[in-house]
């Protein structure tokens, strides 16, 4: 299988503080990657990397066999990679069918009609299709949180990222945020999701990483993660989330 | 409610009495509120209204889009723009520190006394143009804090999705924070009506002009009433507008009917 993405070394500070250490990650085509560790220890920010939001101090990039370190063009780049953000991010000013065309328009250069009708079909299968024409302080946060998945893929990535998309909805919206990744999944769609629903990651990952002070420490299929983690820090923290009644 | 209504009757009544009983009231009603000063140079000073209209509907079009490709230079980041976000701050400083009426006095006497050919004579242009240059400094200001209040995940998201920068701040930016900053932006526009009067000190006839040669010909200040009257007539109607804009984008978005 060839690497959908690959990351090597990768360092990354906020002036002082060391952010990633030596973030070593290979993602193979169609597979799932779930990156684990408590607020803080770097996950949002390694998934800022990859589309190239953050700027990286050490390290390489490679994304379908191709260095995107530091591109010429960083806007062809994000194109073919798809982020879904914890707070949704809509352009509250334009209507739902608008904030999936937009990106289709403007960068792809597809014509209005025909990136209408590539958002219709995805709205459609994520049944949202009643709801084009809203704008997105509307809807709720599920249905929000879905479009912001619908615009992403509008752009046929080749990559998602998810950076704890279900953390700012309320506990009834969750589960169909969650469906819609499932079922992206079961498409064969490669992502990477940072979470910290650890049923879902248990479920859904070919592969998870349990980053802790910006390394990754651990990482492994789930079933090993999850029931007999090697480090004892991966023990600690999936404690705790099992205290916590989280998994 | 009630304590409110019954202090506003007593206070106003006090205020009238003590006006209408003050020594000098029967000169003064005559001098400024004379209806028949008042009927007969209106019709005058509303034409010459028209030229106060027209400055300020062509200086306004050139504010709107000079302000906002100043407040645009002051956002670009980076050291490698440094220069045209100093030339932006300069510029912003030197034209809301000058008093309006120098920068009319100045363009509008000195630009046509160079004698170049090819440098319009018309005081009306050089009052524009003072207008423009001085205005801009403030609405830029204006639209600049609209930019900076759209939260950069707006921006972080427009990025990933491969909008280059021009495209997100055509597309994200720019159109929220115009939305955002409208009452302001009004507010800065019924200054500039008021001061399309100044341009009047250009010799150019414009409602108050006209309404000072009409007082200097009559002994009579109703004129300026009546000027007054034109200028408030005007701005109302802005205000309203500018209400009905907002309210109907507040709809639009949060409820309401989906038809609007």
């Amino acid at each position: 299988m060839s690497n959908a993405l690959a990351i090597e070394g990768l360092s990354k500070s906020f002036g002082r503080h060391e952010v990633l250490t030596g973030i070593d990650l290979t993602v193979a085509e169609h597979e799932v990657v779930a990156l684990i560790g408590a607020s803080g220890s770097g996950k949002s920010t390694l998934l800022r990397c990859i589309n190239l939001l953050e700027p990286i101090d050490a390290g390489r990039i490679i994304l379908g066999g191709e260095e995107i370190t530091r591109p010429p063009n960083v806007n062809a780049v994000r194109r073919r990679i798809g982020i879904v953000f914890q707070s949704y991010n809509l352009f509250p000013h334009m209507s739902v069918l608008r904030n999936v065309t937009l990106a289709p328009c403007d960068v792809l250069g597809l014509s209005r009609g025909e990136a209408e009708q590539r958002a219709t079909s995805l709205l459609e299968r994520f049944g949202l299709a009643d709801k084009r024409g809203e704008y997105p302080d509307r809807l709720s946060g599920g249905q929000q949180q879905r479009v912001a998945v619908v615009r992403a893929l509008a752009m046929q990535p080749e990559l998602m990222l998810f950076d704890e998309v279900t953390s700012a909805l309320d506990p009834e919206l969750i589960a169909e945020v969650l469906e819609v990744i499932r079922e992206l999944a079961a498409g064969g769609m490669t992502m990477i999701l940072a979470t910290h629903e650890m049923g879902f990651a248990r479920d859904i990952a070919d592969k998870v990483c349990f980053l802790d002070g910006g390394r990754i420490l651990e990482q492994g299929p789930p079933e090993e993660i999850f029931t007999s983690p090697r480090e004892q820090r991966t023990q600690q923290f999936l404690q705790r989330i099992i205290e916590a009644k989280r998994l | 409610m009630v304590i409110a209504l019954a202090s506003t009757v007593v206070f106003f009544a006090v205020v009238s009495v003590a006006i209408t009983h003050a020594p000098g009231w029967p000169q003064v009603r005559s001098e400024f509120f004379n209806w028949h000063e008042f009927r007969s140079t209106f019709p005058e000073i509303a034409h010459a209204f028209r030229l106060n209209i027209k400055i300020f509907s062509i200086a306004e079009v050139f504010i709107l889009v000079f302000a906002l490709f100043l407040a645009v230079l002051r956002s670009l980041p980076g050291p490698v723009f440094f220069p045209l976000r100093a030339l932006a701050i300069v510029y912003a400083d030197l034209f809301r520190g000058i008093p309006t009426i120098l920068v009319i006095a100045m363009l509008g006497f000195g630009a046509p006394a160079l004698g170049l050919s090819y440098v319009p004579k018309s005081v009306i242009f050089w009052g524009i143009v003072s207008l423009v240059l001085i205005y801009s400094a403030y609405v830029s200001e204006v639209y600049r804090a609209g930019i900076e209040s759209i939260h950069p995940s707006q921006e972080a998201a427009a990025r990933s999705l491969g909008l280059s920068r021009w495209q997100t701040l055509r597309r994200v930016i720019l159109p929220q924070a115009v939305r955002r900053v409208i009452p302001p932006l009004l507010n800065d526009f019924i200054g500039l009506q008021k001061d399309t009067a100044l341009v009047g000190t250009l010799g150019a006839v414009e409602a108050f002009q006209q309404s000072q040669i009409d007082a200097n010909a009559t002994f009579n200040f109703t004129a300026y009433l009546a000027a007054a009257v034109l200028f408030v007539a005007m701005t109302i109607p802005l205000a309203r507008f500018t209400d009905w804009l907002i309210l109907r984008d507040r709809r639009r978005r949060q409820g309401g009917g989906a038809t609007l």
